[in-house]
């Protein structure tokens, strides 16, 4: 997503207010009196997160998570910082959406590794399945396609993380699957999708055999 | 190879619980009081005698580090921040740490802590790592309950308690000072150094700031002893055991934990079932996370994988994530598109590194077509050694370094496609 559209949301809500205060006060508890900068991150995803349950504002299209102006300047308010510092760490990180995304948010992996092991056709086959590109997001607000750098799942690439979740081990298939499954608001279990166990080698364990044998796995 | 009796990470494919039931039948949380018992001058001395270094990348003697934490405790505290930020492409080893053995993690905090005289430590997870900080999470609210952690921590007599802080998606926040920015609330942009974190820190308190996989680490070192892990490994400055994580062109990708100074070719073969197509169809690997120079098939054959052998080949053991790639590689495109990574992760605050990152992905794109003159090689060249060692951290170093060890061992095959886009266009002229 482009930074440089900074805070140019077209449609931006007059006020916000976190509807439960008792999880800001949780986070404020995390960090020394005194520190409550500290919870600038935490405030701005739990905005985020806000936004993505509560639905669209206004007539916007969509039920994805994003952070308006005006959860800025309360998350501002309540860390005791001047606007701009709150600004300044929403446009910093990418996580942080700053415009209405789609209620499924697909990033899809294509630094090296993830790219070796086939993402271009993971790409294809969103994009196919979707009808739309990279940064774009489908006209009826389910899907926003996003390319990102390496998500750290790299001995299980292919891999996208879609919300909160990772999916790995990714064919052309399996993707359009998962994306079709979507579709009708049926999430689809996470993690590798081709009956790999965690990290280790799809052909059994190499390691530790005496364990995996009394845990079951092999 | 490692036998399983010397492994650390019994649960690292998350076979069994990964929380307290399961960890406690795995051994953790042993013995706590008696090795806080022993003391911090014991343990920072048994973590020198066990040769670890930082499993971060950099590959600092971790007891060393700890020993520049100042002695006593003045009128700033002492923090322990746990690096949990793991973002160098190639690397996903500390993603299973925290998501299936959380509590080796929690028990080593509560050590490396004491020996420093914290009694707060925090975790910087990574955004993206979602299920990851959750289970972390609920493993430090059951040892919470469990009272291994909190006032007389584990029975131990220290207070001790650790806080998780997730990221956003910034790379950079894998640098230790971007990292204690990013905590406070900060974009994070690396500091200045000195002062050094063990002086000003988080908050300016005295801080030490260690890799999941080290803090992991401690418990079973001290535990068996710093002389157990010395043991394993190449030689003394090359010790113990590692967590590898093997992407890319293989049969079966995994991450494996071994041990430091097993031979390349034996950890692929062994754990990964090998290179696609066999060792012959291998072209090359990437040692250690991105940033670290490729190495080509000649020198892999017979490579060790520790910090001073991949030093010797101009190379690193970084993260001890290798990128194996095999002879139907595009490996021009594959350091392009790390090129590209370098330049999104710039956090834009010193000129060299934000506008050179840049600038070496536009003209490696353009080496991927061929759509160069040779003689640019030697500009690219220049300008990587323009870049690195001209910043504050060392992503602009780490910029320049794969580019470096493509040209070192694949110029040839950059050239050849400089020639064969000429030929092409004259043809098409």
């Amino acid at each position: 997503m482009k930074k440089s559209d900074a805070l140019g949301a077209p449609f931006q809500p007059e006020t916000f207010e976190f509807t439960d205060m008792s999880v800001v006060e949780e986070i404020f508890s995390r960090y020394p009196k005194g520190r409550e900068h500290s919870g600038i991150m935490p405030l701005l995803d739990l905005a985020q997160r806000q936004v993505a349950v509560t639905g669209p504002y206004g007539d916007y299209p969509t039920g994805g998570g994003w952070i308006p102006k005006a959860a800025m300047d309360k998350v501002a308010e309540l860390c005791g910082v001047a606007p701009m510092k709150v600004y300044e760490v929403s446009t910093f990180y990418s996580m942080y959406n700053l415009e209405p995304v789609g209620k499924y948010l697909v990033q899809l992996c294509t630094t090296t590794p993830c790219w070796l092991c086939g993402s271009s056709a993971i790409v294809k086959a969103c994009s196919d399945t979707l009808g739309i590109g990279m940064g774009q997001t489908t006209a009826d607000g389910y899907f926003t396609l996003m390319e990102v750098e390496c998500l750290g799942a790299c001995t299980n690439g292919p891999m996208v993380q879609i919300n909160d979740d990772y999916f790995e081990d990714l064919t052309a298939e399996s993707m359009s699957a998962i994306l079709e499954s979507l579709k009708k608001d049926v999430m689809p279990p996470s993690g590798p999708q081709n009956g790999r166990v965690g990290s280790m080698a799809l052909t059994g364990p190499t390691t530790l055999e005496k364990r995996a044998k009394k845990a079951g796995v092999s | 190879m490692l036998k399983d009796r010397d492994r650390i990470y019994t649960n690292i494919y998350g076979w069994e619980s990964p929380f307290l039931d399961g960890a406690q039948a795995r051994g953790d949380w042993s013995g706590a009081k008696d090795i806080i018992k022993k003391g911090p001058e014991w343990i920072i001395e048994e973590m020198k005698t066990s040769g670890l270094r930082g499993r971060g990348g950099a590959g600092f003697p971790t007891g060393m580090k700890w020993s520049f934490m100042p002695k006593e405790v003045g009128e700033r505290p002492h923090y322990l921040v746990i690096n949990a930020d793991e973002s160098e492409p190639g690397t996903c080893k500390d993603r299973e740490i925290m998501r299936h053995e959380p509590h080796k993690l929690i028990e080593g905090a509560l050590y490396a802590s004491f020996a420093m005289q914290a009694h707060h430590a925090y975790i910087y997870v990574r955004g993206e790592f979602i299920s990851e900080a959750s289970n972390l999470v609920k493993a430090i609210y059951e040892a919470r309950e469990a009272g291994l952690l909190g006032k007389n921590a584990a029975g131990t007599g220290w207070d001790f308690d650790i806080t998780l802080h997730r990221g956003a998606g910034a790379y950079i926040c894998g640098e230790e000072t971007a990292l204690l920015e990013s905590l406070e609330g900060k974009k994070g942009q690396p500091r200045n150094k000195p002062p050094f974190p063990a002086m000003a820190g988080l908050y300016s308190c005295p801080t030490t700031i260690n890799n999941v996989e080290t803090i992991a680490s401690v418990p079973e070192i001290l535990k068996r002893g710093g002389h157990w892990f010395a043991n394993l490994g190449k030689d003394e400055k090359n010790t113990g055991t590692k967590l590898f994580c093997i992407s890319g062109h293989v049969n079966s990708p995994c991450v494996v934990e071994e041990e430091m100074g097993i031979r390349m070719k034996d950890l692929i073969e062994k754990h990964a079932g090998g290179v696609r197509g066999g060792w012959d169809n291998l072209k090359a690997v990437i040692p250690g996370g991105s940033s670290c120079p490729i190495l080509p098939k000649d020198v892999c054959d017979t490579v060790l994988m520790d910090f001073d052998s991949l030093r010797e080949v101009q190379s690193g053991l970084g993260t001890a994530g290798l990128i194996v790639m095999d002879q139907s590689t595009d490996v021009i495109y594959a350091i392009a598109r790390l090129s590209h990574f370098y330049m999104h992760e710039s956090c834009g605050q010193c000129t060299p590194c934000r506008e050179g990152t840049g600038w070496l992905w536009r003209v490696m794109t353009r080496m991927v077509k061929g759509d160069a003159e040779i003689s640019e090689i030697d500009t690219l060249l220049e300008v990587t050694k323009e870049i690195e060692g001209h910043t504050i951290c060392a992503h602009g170093d780490a910029s320049a370094w794969p580019i470096q060890g493509l040209m070192r061992h694949f110029r040839p095959e950059v050239e050849k496609r400089i020639m064969a886009y000429k030929r092409q266009n004259k043809k098409a002229a």
